[in-house]
């Protein structure tokens, strides 16, 4: 069951991926929607076994690497936390698998669509199950190579290519600090296994790296590590390009897995962080940062999968000023409920998008809603969930978020909080936007597509409908377990909460207002939506024009990409030019090849000598012979 | 007399010697000739390496020790003997040449049809002296055999190289026995210094310290030519970018990690005084290295160049490993090594395929080559992933001990050895993406065929080694682990006795 649960994704990930030529394109589609829903089934009884009944175990496969004391094994390690990851990801990759089989249905090679996403599921797996960080960052990396190569799935687009390698690359930066951070830990800790780290926490608080605390400078290794997977501030802008893939591809690694597993990481090394409050810090200010500027931008996107993405960016930036706060417990609950509802939108979205014969752009939608009619649903209720609205699956999670950043009572969880609730405001603004302006108004499509417009197949339908059974109840069920008073007894120690830290329990007494208030700013937002794109389509035109600077300044993200090619990619190229041309063509291959040529000329210039005259002969002889008398008397005279 | 009964490693030496003697003797039209040369080159070559394989089951992983020793008179009056053996610093390098080897020839099964005899009879003496140089246990049979690797790679890239082969064919010449000439004076001293050339010998004489440096300087200008380092790179994308195909890989396979395997053989051992003092200056022409290079393969657009200077950038990594003096390091050092002998090896037989094709190394004369030859496309994202030091491919574990054993002696070099990761990733995947991936726009990238069942038949292995290196790497490491702890423990020593003599 354990080792089902990680394994039958590459099973039916190399089933499709090299026999998909002899298997045909339905049947192996459906072999890897049959692997998958085998490994749903483990997985899920794996959290059932685990997270509920409380029995952590670690299943060692084998050794791996053992070089010199740095011993890691490849080991799966079944606590509540990776449990609940496993039981999450493979079901929601399965249904995922499910839809896809309706939305790639007329693709040209749909068994490498299928073997890609498998591939994706299995290496997330392997990274929430690692019991050492360096199978942890097996997973990682491939994780990144499978959204490399679904992110560019459609090889044959320019933008898709560009995209992916974008992502691949962005992410190499976040992980090659992970990469330090491990050597860190190698060194401070003597150990590479998660067990072995976390016993040992407490007697190395006291060790410096540098003049620095050496647990502060892990962390924040790990953290910026973390950054890369998960976008945040910085080292999010692989995220938005990410879209260039096909729309399944979006909503399992974009917004329910792969981002997902920065969180993950800072959630499984809690030891290490609850004795390092400087990282701690910097962890909530980026991600309170990442949550209010990525809503900023959702708001004047245009493309139906870019403003979903923004909003995942911003959600994640929720996660980790949770974590900053040390309501780790909050975070993972966030990252739970968000895996559910954010599917679901992005699922929707391409649903939306198959009806629209393949137009992203919302602009050019509009009045289809009753042509759409169990979509534009599902769509409402993905967007209360992640509005927020009382009793759907967000309010819960993020609620309980916000509330631990008001009770953190640090400048950071001020900080945190105020941008949160912007944020908030920002995201119910932004996703009536997008509701409004995609299913409502006059159709704004040309009458072709119109006529085509129609609702998605049932094998599409089901996981929609499933997955708002989810965005509507994941949060009111789970609630208890993850973040109620009896936490503690769910998490059985797979997070690690010090003992100054009560940072939950100071969640559920704040004041009255504060639970109330996210509410509140989100319907608010949701208002103004509907004042902006319904009833008053002439209001956001205006104000686009009043205030250019700033809508320039949204719309174009804030001008990273800009900034970034500016200051990293374009100099890289120059300066990688003059290396090639300048050093090492001239500098270094001018030494030797200058001085064969003087090597050639001075020989060309002793053969002049050789004239073949007796008397020239005689003359150098005995030019030869003074300058070496001299030599020898100058030598011995002093 | 050792383990296997027999002389084998004299045997795996010069049996290829056998097969040229037997290439020799045929006669008959051209076609006959080459067609027996091929196949008697690669029979020779096949046995060579299934006997050494004996190496690989009997050897004892648990000894630092040398093993399937010989040990025969020679000069015995000027100390010097015939001594062969293999510990587990080499034993696997013995194995990864005779690997290598049949798979070159049959990657020139078809690419090579001027001269095949000659050309076979090369390969054949170069597997001779490679074999023969990670064997040896005494210096001059060593430099014997390192300059005799010379020969016969100067002659498989002067004449049957590219259009400016006989400019690169001198260049890595000239370059390469620029440095062995310093080191042979550097021999002579040590010689003069211990009555003896036996390395074993030599480790037990202690050299005045004021004399390691200048050895040490002699011998690092042999190697850090041979690896190469920067600034003494430049002989190598010429080399490569004119070698056939088979040629490169035995050039990135094997005479790259000539350089690796004489700075843990010699310098460290012998000269521990001066390996720690000039390991700052290794670290900053590794770190040099690693991203100048990588920086240049990203513009590059030819794609062997662009290998080649990957080559440089990947051996950078290893002098860092070496020079780290801990376990970690010196054995992500060796890893990184045999693991680059496969992948980049592998890469060069990618570029080898488009190459027989096409005629052309351009990398602008392809793109959407995935359309028309999927298996190719899959196999070359395997290797390019792993040039990337993908966790679960070869190169990983090498990479990563390596970048941990670094940060012990400096966390920047750690750094700089880091940036690696990225800059790799940047250059192989925008290869990859204007050769493979991308609409096709050239007729004659339409008309591409698949890989052959022979060009399946050479990826294979290599394929299969790259997973297991990647996914089991301690079958590996425990071949080495005992000779590397050793060599760090006696490394330690020898410090605290200067330091001691110091006060």
């Amino acid at each position: 069951m354990f080792v089902g649960a990680v394994f039958f994704p590459l099973l039916g990930a190399t089933l499709a991926g090299f026999f998909g030529r002899w298997l045909g394109d339905r049947l192996s589609m459906w072999v890897s929607v049959g692997c998958m829903v085998l490994a749903a089934i483990c997985g899920v009884s794996a959290f059932v076994e685990v997270g509920l009944h409380s029995a952590p175990r670690t299943v060692t496969i084998s050794e791996w690497i053992s070089v010199g004391g740095l011993t890691v094994d490849w080991a799966l390690r079944y606590d509540t936390l990776s449990a609940m990851m496993v039981g999450m990801v493979t079901f929601i990759s399965t249904f995922i698998h499910l839809y896809s089989v309706g939305y790639m249905s007329h693709d040209e090679t749909p068994p490498r669509f299928f073997a890609y996403l498998g591939l994706f599921t299995f290496a997330m797996l392997m990274l929430v199950t690692a019991d050492n960080l360096v199978q942890l960052f097996f997973g990682w990396e491939g994780v990144g190579l499978a959204s490399y190569l679904l992110i560019g799935y459609w090889y044959e687009r320019e933008s898709a290519n560009r995209a992916s390698m974008k992502a691949f690359i962005v992410n190499r930066v976040g992980d090659l600090f992970f990469m330090l951070g491990m050597a860190l830990i190698f060194w401070t800790f003597g150990a590479l296994t998660f067990g072995d780290i976390f016993a040992r926490v407490e007697e190395m608080r006291g060790v410096t790296f540098a003049g620095m605390p050496a647990l502060e400078v892990i962390s924040v290794l790990l953290f910026l590590g973390a950054c890369g997977k998960s976008a945040q501030l910085g080292l999010h802008t692989w995220l938005p390009d990410a879209m260039e893939g096909p729309t399944p591809v979006s909503a399992l690694i974009h917004a329910a897995t792969m981002v997902t597993a920065g969180v993950f990481l800072l959630a499984r090394m809690s030891p290490i962080f609850e004795y390092a409050p400087n990282a701690l810090t910097l962890v909530t200010i980026v991600g309170a940062s990442t949550a209010f500027f990525a809503a900023t931008i959702g708001c004047v996107q245009n493309d139906i999968k870019r403003i979903i993405a923004y909003s995942t960016c911003s959600q994640l930036g929720y996660m980790f000023f949770a974590i900053g706060v040390g309501a780790y417990q909050a975070a993972v609950f966030h990252l739970f409920t968000h895996a559910f509802f954010k599917a679901l939108l992005f699922l929707s979205a391409g649903s939306v998008i198959h009806a629209m014969s393949d137009e992203q752009d919302i602009r050019k939608m509009g009045g289809i809603w009753t042509k759409i009619p169990i979509t534009y649903a599902v769509m409402w209720i993905g967007s209360l969930a992640l509005a927020g609205i009382p009793f759907f699956a967000g309010y819960y999670s993020k609620d309980m978020i916000l509330e631990s950043a008001f009770a953190a009572h640090t400048g950071a969880g001020m900080y945190a909080f105020v941008l949160g609730l912007i944020a908030a405001f920002l995201t119910a603004f932004y996703s009536w936007r997008l509701l409004i302006l995609t299913f409502h108004g006059k159709p704004r499509a040309d009458h072709h597509v119109m006529e085509h417009v129609h609702e998605s197949p049932a094998v599409m339908l089901i996981p929609l409908l499933v997955l708002a059974v989810g965005a509507l109840f994941t949060g009111a069920v789970f609630y208890d377990l993850f973040v109620g008073h009896h936490q503690a007894e769910f998490w059985n120690g797979s997070i690690f909460t010090a003992e100054h830290n009560h940072v939950l329990h100071h969640a559920h007494e704040v004041p009255e207002w504060v639970p109330l208030a996210p509410t509140v700013i989100a319907i608010s937002g949701i208002v103004l939506a509907y004042l902006f794109y319904m009833f008053a389509p002439a209001i956001p035109a205006r104000l686009a024009q009043t205030f250019p600077g700033l809508h320039r300044f949204l719309l174009n993200k804030w001008y990273f990409d800009e900034l970034y090619d500016a200051i990293f990619v374009r100099p890289f190229r120059r300066l990688s030019q003059v290396f090639w041309k300048t050093g090492d063509a001239t500098i270094i291959d001018g030494i030797p090849n200058g001085v064969a040529a003087i090597t050639v000329d001075a020989a060309r210039g002793v053969a002049r000598f050789q004239t073949g005259r007796v008397a020239n002969y005689a003359f150098t002889m005995i030019a030869g012979l003074v300058v070496f008398v001299s030599v020898i008397f100058l030598g011995f005279t002093r | 007399m050792n383990a296997a009964g027999f002389p084998l490693l004299s045997l795996l030496t010069f049996l290829p010697l056998a097969g040229v003697v037997a290439i020799l003797c045929v006669r008959g039209d051209e076609a006959t000739v080459a067609s027996n040369a091929r196949w008697t080159a690669l029979w020779t070559s096949l046995i060579v390496f299934t006997l050494s394989l004996i190496l690989w089951f009997s050897f004892d992983p648990r000894s630092a020790d040398a093993q399937f020793v010989e040990q025969l008179a020679w000069l015995p009056e000027f100390g010097v003997n015939y001594h062969m053996g293999v510990d587990g610093i080499s034993v696997l390098f013995v194995l990864l040449s005779t690997f290598l080897t049949p798979l070159c020839i049959l990657a020139s099964w078809e690419a090579v049809q001027t001269r095949v005899r000659e050309y076979m009879i090369a390969f054949l003496v170069l597997e001779t002296m490679m074999v023969g140089m990670f064997c040896a246990l005494d210096l001059i049979i060593f430099y014997v055999f390192f300059e005799g690797v010379l020969i016969p790679m100067f002659l498989i890239i002067g004449v049957w190289g590219g259009q400016r082969r006989v400019y690169a064919a001198f260049k890595f010449f000239l370059y390469t026995l620029l440095g062995s000439v310093l080191m042979l004076l550097a021999i002579l001293a040590l010689w003069y210094n211990a009555g003896s050339t036996d390395i074993a010998a030599l480790m037990q004489t202690p050299l005045p310290s004021s004399w390691q440096y200048w050895m040490f300087l002699a011998f690092f200008a042999s190697f850090a030519v041979k690896v190469p380092m920067w600034p003494v790179h430049t002989w190598l994308p010429d080399a490569h970018v004119e070698a056939p195909t088979a040629g490169s890989v035995i050039l990135a396979g094997v005479l790259l990690k000539m350089g690796g395997y004489g700075f843990l053989r010699f310098s460290i051992p012998l000269f521990p005084d001066a390996s720690a003092f000039f390991a700052p200056l290794v670290f900053a022409l590794s770190v040099v290295a690693v991203i100048y290079t990588s920086m240049i393969a990203f513009v590059q657009t030819d794609m062997k160049k662009l290998i080649a200077y990957s080559s440089v950038a990947h051996m950078g990594i290893v002098t860092i490993g070496l020079f780290t003096f801990n376990q970690q390091g010196i054995s992500g050092a060796l890893f990184t090594m045999l693991a680059h002998g496969v992948v980049s090896g592998a890469l060069f037989l990618c570029v080898g395929v488009l190459y027989d094709r096409v005629h052309s190394r351009e990398i602008a004369r392809y793109g959407g080559v995935a359309k028309v030859m999927p298996a190719y496309a899959l196999v070359f994202m395997l290797f390019t992933m792993a040039s990337v030091a993908l966790p679960g491919t070869a190169n990983f574990p090498g990479e990563f001990l390596v970048i941990t054993g670094a940060w012990r002696s400096s966390p920047w070099v750690a750094l700089g050895a880091g940036t690696g990761m990225i800059l790799g990733a940047a250059y192989m995947l925008w290869l990859y993406r204007r050769v493979v991936f991308s609409r096709i726009t050239r007729d004659e990238v339409r008309g591409l065929l698949d890989l052959s069942p022979r060009e399946l038949a050479i990826f294979a292995p290599l394929i299969v080694l790259t997973l297991w290196m990647g996914l089991y790497p301690s079958s590996f490491t425990h071949v080495w682990e005992a000779s590397v702890a050793v060599l760090v423990e006696r490394h330690e020593a020898a410090l605290a006795v200067s330091r001691v003599a110091g006060l």
